[in-house]
C-alpha cells in the first residue's frame, strides 16, 4: 500500500505536524519529514482528527434502496469525515438475525467507504414481544456489540431489563430510542408552545425521560451497559447526569440537529424539520450543548435517517421522521461547540471519535492518549479546514436523499480528506 | 392578500375589510337574483379531504355567487382514494388552471404545504386541529351585526379547545380585533402551551358566564371520552354543557354560538340551541356572505 506523507496537519489543534501514514499505522511523526516514497497531502491550516464514528447511522439496505444503500450512506459517511458507522437495525427485513447483519456487514466492507458495524435488533421484528438471537448477532462474522431497536422504543419494563441482562455475556450495550409509547400516540412534534399553536398533537419531553430514568434504574440494578440514543430534553441531560453519580453505567448521545435546530421550525410545516424525538426548544438546546461539553452526554451521533422525497413532500402528519446528518455533522459541531468555545479540538475527537468507538466496543487503538494521531495510531483520520464555510446544497450531498435540514445553510468548515486505515476515501474534498 | 391560510395572518385591518365587504355581499342575499359577475370566468376549486357538506356548500354557493366556476374534487370519488399524494393532485389542478383551491384536510399545516406547490390562492376551509379561518371570520360577523361590534366583547369558548381548529381561529382573531377571550375547558381538553395564548382561562363555566356577552359551545366528540379526555358523557354535559339553568346566567344580551354540527345533549341542550340567543342558523347564513368577500378579496375580481 502507498504511503502517504500528511504534511502540516494540526493533530487536535496542536502545533502543525508531519505525519507519515504506512500500512494503516502513523509510521513517523515530526517536522520536515521526507516526502521520499510517499504521496503528499498539504495540510496546512488543517485539522488532524481521529477519524469519526457514527453509533446512529441508518442506511435504509435492505430493503429501502431507494432512500439509501450501504454504498451511498458511507460514501455520505467518508465525505463527512466519518471512518466508522454503526448501522441501525430497522431494515426490511429487520438486522435481527446472524444472516442480515452479516449482510450488510459485507456490503460495507465491499464498498470499502468507512467500517460498517451493524447494530442488532432487541426484539424480533423491533415487535418488543421477545428478544432477537442476541447471541448468534455477537458472534456472526459482524461481530454485533450494538442491539437497538431505534424507531421503536424496548416499552416492555421486563423485556428490557432482560435485553441489559442478557448482553453481559458478550459485552454487548443496549442503545435505547427513549419514547413512551403511550404518550406519544399520534405526536407530530415537541409537545408545547410551538405545537399548541400549530395544532400538532405533542410529543412530551416526559415521555423521553420517564424510560431514560426506568431503563438507568434498570441498568443500575442489574449493572448493565444502558445507551441511550438522540437524548433531546433539558430533562434528560439531567436525569443521566443523576445516573451518571450513581457509578451506573449509563452512556448517551446528541444529534447535530438537536444540538442547532428548535422547534418552532415546525412553523413552515415542512417535513424536512420532522424528526423523532422532535426538534425542542431553545432551552434544551442549550442544555444539550451543556451536557455534551460537561461529557454528561458522551457523544454525538448522527441518526442519519435519509427519506425519499415522496416520504417527505407531503403533509407533516404523514410524513417520515428523520434527517440527513452525515455529511454536516463535523460543521454544525464546530457551529455549536467549538464556535462557542464549549468544546476544544480534542474535545470534538472525544465527543465524535474516542466516546463512540469505546460504547460500540471496538475502541481506537490510541484511544489513551486522546486519539492524539502520535506514531502508531491507527492511521484512520480526517483532516478538517476549521476556515472554510460552505453552504448545505440538498442536491449535492453524496445521499441517495435530500431531506437535510441545514439545506441553504452557512455552516463553517470542511472535510479535506478521509484516511481509513492509511488508504485515502476523501481526498480534496471528494471521493479518493 | 394571496392565501388565506390562518387567522394568525390577519391584521385589524385586513380583518375588518372582510368583514366590511362581506356587509356588502350580504346585502346580494335579499335579492331575488343573487348573484354578482365579479369572478366570471375564473375558477375556484373545492377539495375536500373530509366530509363537511356545510363547509363545502357554503364555500360553492359564496363562488358561484361571484359567478366564477366551481369545481367539486372531494376525497372520495377522485384519485385521492387511489392514493395520490397531495403533492401529485396540486399540481393537476394547477394544470387544470384553477384560480383557487379552497382546502378542507384533516391534517394540521395542509394548506400551507399546497400554498407552496401551487400557484393560485389557497383558502384554508379547515386543517386537522390547526385552524379554520373562515369561522372564525363568520363568527366575527355574527356577533359584530348582532352585538354592534366586536371591541371589548367577553367571549367565552367552552369545550374541546385541544382539538379545535374553530378555538384556535376564534382566539387569534377575536384578539386581533380587540375582544376578551374566556377558554373554559377541562384541563385535559386544553394544550400545554395554552397559557401563551391572548386568552383567559377557567375551568369554571358557572363563574365566568354572567360576564359574557358572548358564549360559544365547541363540539365535543364522545370519541375523546374513550381516550380518557374525561369520564362520561354525563359528567361533562354537567360540568361543561349549556343548559337552560346555565343561559339563564347570562346577560339578557348575551349570545349563544356553536360553528356545527351541535351534538345535542352534550355540549348543548336542545332548548338552548333553539333559544332566541342561539345565533346557529345566522352564522351559517354569514358564513356565504363571509366567503364571497374572501374570495372577491384573494382573486381580486379581475383577472392578473
Amino acid at each position: 500500500m502507498t504511503d502517504w506523507l500528511i504534511k502540516g496537519a494540526a493533530p487536535l489543534g496542536g502545533a502543525p505536524t508531519d505525519l507519515r501514514l504506512r500500512d494503516g499505522r502513523v509510521a513517523e511523526a515530526g517536522t520536515n519529514l521526507s516526502a521520499a516514497g510517499a504521496q503528499v497531502v498539504d495540510a496546512a491550516g488543517l485539522i488532524a482528527l481521529p477519524g469519526l464514528v457514527d453509533l446512529h447511522t441508518h442506511l435504509r439496505e435492505p430493503g429501502r434502496e431507494d432512500a439509501e444503500t450501504v454504498a451511498s450512506g458511507t460514501r455520505a459517511a467518508a465525505l463527512g469525515g466519518f471512518t466508522t458507522v454503526y448501522a441501525m437495525a430497522n431494515t426490511s427485513p429487520v438486522a435481527d438475525t446472524a444472516g442480515v447483519v452479516e449482510q450488510v456487514w459485507r456490503l460495507g466492507r465491499d464498498a470499502g467507504h468507512c467500517d460498517v458495524r451493524p447494530v442488532g435488533a432487541v426484539t424480533v421484528g423491533l415487535a418488543g414481544l421477545r428478544l432477537a438471537e442476541l447471541g448468534a448477532m455477537a458472534s456472526s462474522a459482524a461481530a454485533v456489540r450494538v442491539f437497538s431497536d431505534d424507531g421503536h422504543c424496548v416499552a416492555d419494563p421486563l423485556l428490557m431489563r432482560r435485553a441489559l441482562e442478557y448482553v453481559k455475556a458478550f459485552d454487548g450495550v443496549i442503545a435505547q430510542h427513549a419514547e413512551e409509547p403511550r404518550l406519544t400516540e399520534d405526536a407530530q412534534m415537541n409537545e408545547g408552545v410551538v405545537s399548541a399553536r400549530l395544532g400538532l398533537p405533542g410529543w412530551p419531553a416526559a415521555a423521553e425521560e420517564a424510560i431514560i430514568a426506568r431503563d438507568a434504574l434498570l441498568a443500575g440494578h442489574v449493572g448493565s451497559r444502558l445507551h441511550v440514543c438522540h437524548v433531546s430534553t433539558a430533562g434528560s441531560v439531567e436525569i443521566i447526569r443523576w445516573a451518571k453519580s450513581k457509578g451506573w453505567r449509563v452512556t448517551a448521545e446528541v444529534t447535530p440537529h438537536h444540538l442547532l435546530l428548535t422547534d418552532d421550525l415546525a412553523t413552515s410545516y415542512d417535513p424536512v424539520f420532522k424528526v423523532n424525538p422532535p426538534l425542542r426548544t431553545a432551552a434544551d438546546v442549550e442544555a444539550l450543548r451543556a451536557g455534551l461539553a460537561d461529557g454528561t452526554i458522551d457523544c454525538v451521533a448522527t441518526d442519519h435517517a435519509p427519506h425519499a422525497s415522496q416520504d417527505k413532500e407531503t403533509e407533516w402528519a404523514v410524513a417520515r421522521p428523520g434527517m440527513l446528518g452525515l455529511q454536516t455533522a463535523l460543521s454544525v459541531v464546530t457551529e455549536t461547540m467549538v464556535a462557542t468555545g464549549r468544546l476544544d479540538w480534542a474535545g470534538v475527537a472525544d465527543r465524535m471519535a474516542l466516546a463512540p468507538a469505546r460504547i460500540g466496543g471496538h475502541p481506537v487503538p490510541d484511544a489513551a492518549r486522546g486519539g492524539s494521531l502520535a506514531v502508531d495510531a491507527s492511521a484512520s483520520m480526517t483532516l478538517f479546514d476549521p476556515a472554510a464555510r460552505w453552504k448545505v446544497d440538498p442536491y449535492a450531498l453524496a445521499s441517495r436523499s435530500r431531506n437535510t435540514p441545514f439545506a441553504g445553510r452557512d455552516l463553517p468548515g470542511r472535510v479535506v480528506a478521509t484516511f481509513l486505515r492509511g488508504r485515502p476515501t476523501v481526498l480534496d474534498g471528494k471521493l479518493a | 392578500m394571496k392565501h388565506l391560510l390562518s387567522a394568525e395572518d390577519l391584521g385589524r385591518d385586513e380583518a375588518i375589510a372582510i368583514l366590511d365587504t362581506a356587509e356588502q355581499m350580504s346585502l346580494l342575499g335579499d335579492r331575488s337574483v343573487k348573484k354578482l359577475p365579479t369572478l366570471r370566468g375564473r375558477t375556484v376549486v373545492n377539495l375536500f379531504y373530509e366530509d363537511s357538506t356545510r363547509t363545502r356548500t357554503s364555500f360553492e354557493l359564496a363562488a358561484k355567487r361571484l359567478s366564477a366556476d366551481v369545481v367539486n374534487f372531494s376525497a372520495r370519488g377522485s384519485s385521492v382514494s387511489k392514493g395520490e399524494s397531495l403533492k401529485d393532485t396540486a399540481l393537476t389542478l394547477e394544470a387544470m388552471g384553477s384560480d383557487a383551491v379552497v382546502i378542507r384536510h384533516p391534517a394540521s399545516g395542509a394548506p400551507h404545504r399546497l400554498s407552496s406547490w401551487i400557484r393560485g390562492s389557497v383558502v384554508n376551509a379547515g386543517d386537522g386541529t390547526h385552524e379554520h379561518p373562515t369561522q372564525a371570520l363568520l363568527d366575527a360577523f355574527t356577533m359584530r351585526r348582532r352585538l354592534g361590534r366586536v371591541n371589548d366583547l367577553s367571549v367565552t369558548i367552552v369545550g374541546d379547545v385541544l382539538h379545535s381548529r374553530v378555538a384556535r381561529s376564534n382566539v387569534r382573531l377575536l384578539h386581533t380585533l380587540g375582544a376578551g377571550v374566556t377558554l373554559v375547558a377541562p384541563p385535559t381538553l386544553l394544550p400545554v402551551g395554552v397559557e401563551t395564548w391572548p386568552a383567559e382561562i377557567s375551568y369554571d363555566l358557572d363563574a365566568v358566564l354572567p360576564k359574557s356577552d358572548v358564549v360559544m359551545m365547541l363540539r365535543v366528540q364522545a370519541e375523546r371520552m374513550n381516550a380518557a379526555f374525561f369520564p362520561t358523557e354525563r359528567e361533562y354535559s354537567r360540568r361543561y354543557g349549556l343548559d337552560a339553568d346555565r343561559m339563564a346566567m347570562l346577560p339578557d344580551h348575551a349570545l349563544v354560538m356553536h360553528p356545527g354540527p351541535m351534538v345535542r345533549g352534550m355540549e348543548i341542550a336542545s332548548e338552548v340551541a333553539d333559544s332566541v340567543r342561539s345565533t346557529v342558523v345566522e352564522q351559517v347564513a354569514n358564513g356565504v356572505s363571509v366567503r364571497m368577500a374572501v374570495l372577491y378579496l384573494l382573486l381580486g375580481g379581475s383577472p392578473e
